[in-house]
């Protein structure tokens, strides 16, 4: 059942955070690496569920006509994001924000080579229109 | 799902282990061996996160077709 799936990972949360900050004084660097695998752990555990909200979406849009290519490049996109996001966010906790705006800057070049080829197609269609 | 909790449990023990090491072997004069039980103890924390990154890279890589 769903429901009981948010109970259990707002469990899992709340015991991390309490262990991460009981371990913070004592040993800072075991806290991140704490967040850092309970963040995995949560992820690992809503992930079968993306996936299947994935499927779903692929086989609408094979119904629906939409070429494949764009929904393979959204879902890239989609996972480039997440991984940026998340690399972002660890290097924040342990305080290094420089670190963190160089991972988000790489990750929006990455998007953008990726969406290129999709702004290259619009305009071409959108000349092709032109008189 | 049992074996996610336990993981962070795992973690949490170890590094609070860690710590009470440091502080013992630090009270008994012992400064190098301290500073050599965190850094143990950060390896093996360290250790296991990687591979659960691993774990995590892979199904992201599978799920969002990255490769």
């Amino acid at each position: 059942m769903a429901a009981l799936e948010i109970v259990q990972i707002v469990g899992l949360a709340l015991v991390a955070a309490v262990l991460v900050v009981v371990l913070r004084p004592l040993r800072p660097e075991m806290a991140l690496l704490l967040s850092v695998a309970a963040g995995v752990v949560l992820f690992l555990l809503v992930v079968d569920k993306v996936a299947a909200v994935v499927g779903v979406m692929r086989e609408l849009a094979g119904r629906a006509g939409v070429n494949v290519l764009y929904l393979g490049l959204i879902l890239k996109i989609v996972g480039i994001a997440y991984i940026a996001e998340f690399g972002a966010q660890v290097c924040r906790d342990a305080g290094e924000g420089a670190l963190a705006a160089k991972v988000e800057l790489a990750g929006k070049v990455l998007v953008l080579v990726l969406a290129v080829p999709v702004l290259v197609a619009v305009l071409d269609t959108l000349l092709a229109l032109l008189p | 799902m049992g074996a996610n909790i336990d993981l962070i449990l795992k973690i949490a023990g170890v590094g609070i282990l860690t710590a009470v090491l440091h502080a013992v072997l630090e009270h008994a004069g012992k400064k190098e061996q301290a500073h050599l039980a965190t850094l143990a103890g950060v390896a093996i924390v360290l250790i296991w996160v990687v591979q659960l990154l691993g774990n995590l890279f892979d199904q992201v890589k599978s799920v969002f077709r990255l490769f």
